[in-house]
């Protein structure tokens, strides 16, 4: 049976007029978005989140709106805008569901990116604009079962074979893997040095079975890549880049993403508590009007426009390519650890309404929960951030 | 075939309103501002079709201040050849329609389109002004329209049903729900629209005929109230009491 959906009443925060400093580029991408979201996303999400299924037809409507690599150049099927719009198109997005960003940042940050930047021209045509346009599904697979936070530890290996490399190994908690028609996958030759490739789907000995039961993100499809004797034509192995550098330098614009992503979920966490506050009553007057409800609005709207502030002052340098991923990591750390403190506190102002799906509160504060551990954990960034100040490592 | 359409810009639908000045004026203060849907959404979109179907060029007009470029843009990001701003506050429907009027006379248009109304104050009177003032006709309520060279056959929403009409180009069109579906911008559009030309034209210096003295918001609607079931007397009381139905 279907329930009648809420309408979207979502409305943007802005406490400190930071709309000023974004362009009109920038203006019309969020307005654009934000349409797209409560057209085609709010609708849905809540059935499709309780289902544990993914809404894939979302996929073309992504690509058609330009939320797969809007800041790579047009000719590659990018939308050749600057990194602060590509923000502002994942914290809309992320308004709307942690995974339908995830599956856009993937595709955008993890798939496209490294294809631009380390394949050959060849390759370049012959993947991006179909990723670009959704044609093609993307994964990227850094992370093994035993190897997250330490990714150079990998095990996943490829050897020469003469005229291709042989292919084996394991990824694990891949989005989109499962439906995905390519994966870029980071390996180690027989030197020991990590190298990256297009491995596609129906290449013999390739499978992504899916990973089921997760409580977050589960409007997003996640699963593994199983390599076993993997034939990959050497063309499909990125010529210029060799190391961790490369992965990295992925995930960095992934993190950058999550920094503003997480803006979204916490204002649509922030906008459904502020307007239930005003309309719940309670002791004779609506619970806004009680201190302790006020405190916990007046501290998320305080540590919203803070994110806002960080992700805005970000994206500058990152416009400038002068972002360090040390300066990236605070901002992911920070801005994912705010919005999951204002899912969790939103719930409290939606009393028991909050636990339910009638408003999007629980599913983002479940879907945070993801999004605090993926592309570094919060340890793991604050660790980034410690080693930048001190100059010694502690990750080992 | 050249449209001109002319889009108005609106608060956005979940807007609080208000008003200042003795409740003379609307306080725009904090208020997000979008094209109104019906321009939008069916007219932009109808034109854009045309010229897809019969090739030509498609023109966006609004008449106000530079404020007003943002929604200008989206209408160039969705597909609009080309804008025209006249650059003068909007104050009443005739000044706005003369405007329009004045600047559709120095082009060579085969159909003017826009919303059957604005969202904020109801306004539906431009599209006949302006056909009056340029002495053509104007369809009014169009919920489907087919064109064959320079004959349009035109569906128009009436009271309980649809009329079918039939008109020559040039003509004013005023567009309905089901005209077109809605198209969302896409990034390449808003970055191509920044390529496009946005002309801004003086005002011709038309005077306003109406000015408006005050806005009343409706009262506040009062809550549900629930009656047990056992107690009909009440339930009675209430409906012929308070509610004054029976």
């Amino acid at each position: 049976m279907h329930k009648k959906v809420a309408q979207d009443k979502y409305q943007h925060h802005d406490y400190y007029g930071i709309d000023a400093l974004l362009t009109e580029d920038h203006l019309l991408a969020r307005s654009a978005v934000r349409e797209w979201v409560k057209k085609e996303v709010s609708p849905i999400i809540e059935d499709y989140s309780n289902r544990a299924a993914c809404p894939t037809h979302l996929f073309k409507g992504l690509a058609d709106i330009g939320a797969f690599g809007p800041s790579l150049p047009m000719e590659y099927g990018g939308g050749g805008m600057d990194e602060i719009a590509y923000g502002i198109i994942m914290q809309e997005l992320e308004r709307g569901d942690s995974g339908i960003r995830s599956m856009a940042s993937v595709q955008g940050s993890l798939v496209m990116y490294p294809i631009y930047r380390y394949a050959s021209e060849e390759q370049k045509q012959k993947y991006l604009p179909k990723l670009g346009s959704g044609e093609y599904i993307g994964c990227f697979g850094l992370t093994e079962p035993d190897h997250g936070s330490n990714p150079s530890g990998m095990i996943t290996n490829i050897k020469d074979m003469g005229d291709h490399y042989l292919l084996n190994g394991s990824k694990m908690w891949i989005t989109n893997s499962p439906l995905a028609d390519i994966a870029v996958v980071w390996a180690k030759d027989e030197e020991g040095v990590i190298r990256g490739m297009v491995v596609e789907k129906d290449m013999p000995g390739f499978s992504a079975p899916e990973i089921h039961g997760k409580w977050s993100l589960r409007a997003s499809i996640t699963g593994e890549l199983v390599f076993e004797d993997v034939k990959v034509p050497k063309e499909n192995v990125f010529p210029d880049i060799k190391g961790l550098k490369g992965p990295l330098s992925c995930l960095s614009k992934a993190r950058y993403g999550i920094a503003w992503g997480a803006i979204g979920a916490a204002l649509d966490c922030y906008d459904s508590a502020l307007r239930y506050s005003q309309e719940r009553e309670q002791f004779g007057k609506p619970i806004g009007a009680f201190q302790l409800t006020q405190k916990k609005l007046a501290e998320m709207i305080t540590e919203i426009t803070k994110a806002q502030l960080l992700a805005w002052r970000l994206g500058s340098l990152a416009n400038d390519s002068k972002a360090t991923p040390a300066q990236i990591s605070m901002a992911k750390r920070n801005n994912v650890d705010m919005a999951l403190n204002i899912a969790r506190e939103a719930r409290q102002i939606h009393g028991g309404m909050g636990i339910t799906n009638e408003y999007p509160v629980m599913r983002h504060m479940m879907n945070l929960e993801t999004v605090l551990t993926y592309e570094g954990t919060h340890d793991i960034h604050l660790l980034i951030t410690g080693m930048d100040v001190t100059g010694f490592n502690a990750f080992k | 075939m050249n449209s001109l359409v002319c889009i108005s810009k609106t608060p956005e639908t979940t807007a609080k309103i208000s008003f200042n000045d003795n409740n003379s004026q609307f306080d725009t203060e904090g208020v997000q501002f979008i094209m109104n849907p019906y321009d939008e959404w069916y007219a932009l979109v109808r034109a854009l079709e045309a010229k897809e179907q019969h090739g030509g060029e498609v023109t966006v007009i609004n008449v106000g201040p530079a404020s007003n470029d943002v929604v200008i843009r989206k209408a160039l990001a969705i597909g609009a050849d080309k804008a025209v701003r006249v650059d003068t506050e909007a104050n009443d429907a005739f000044q706005v329609a003369s405007e329009i009027a004045n600047y559709a006379k120095t082009g060579n248009f085969d159909l003017i389109y826009l919303g059957k109304e604005t969202i904020d104050y109801n306004g539906a009177e431009l599209g006949a002004m302006i056909a009056e003032l340029l002495d053509i006709a104007y369809i009014s309520f169009a919920s489907k329209m087919e064109v064959d060279g320079n004959v349009a056959k035109i569906e128009r929403d009436i009271e309980g049903g649809i009329e079918v009409v039939e008109v020559q180009t040039p003509f004013v069109i005023s567009a309905a729900k089901g005209l077109a579906e809605q198209r969302i911008p896409n990034m390449r559009g808003i970055m191509m629209a920044k390529r496009k030309p946005l002309e801004v034209v003086p005002s011709s210096s038309v005077q306003a005929k109406v000015s408006v003295k005050e806005y009343k918001l409706p009262e506040m609607k009062s809550g549900v109230k629930l009656v047990d079931p056992d107690n009909m007397d009440e339930l009675v009381r209430l409906l012929s009491e308070e509610a004054k139905v029976i």
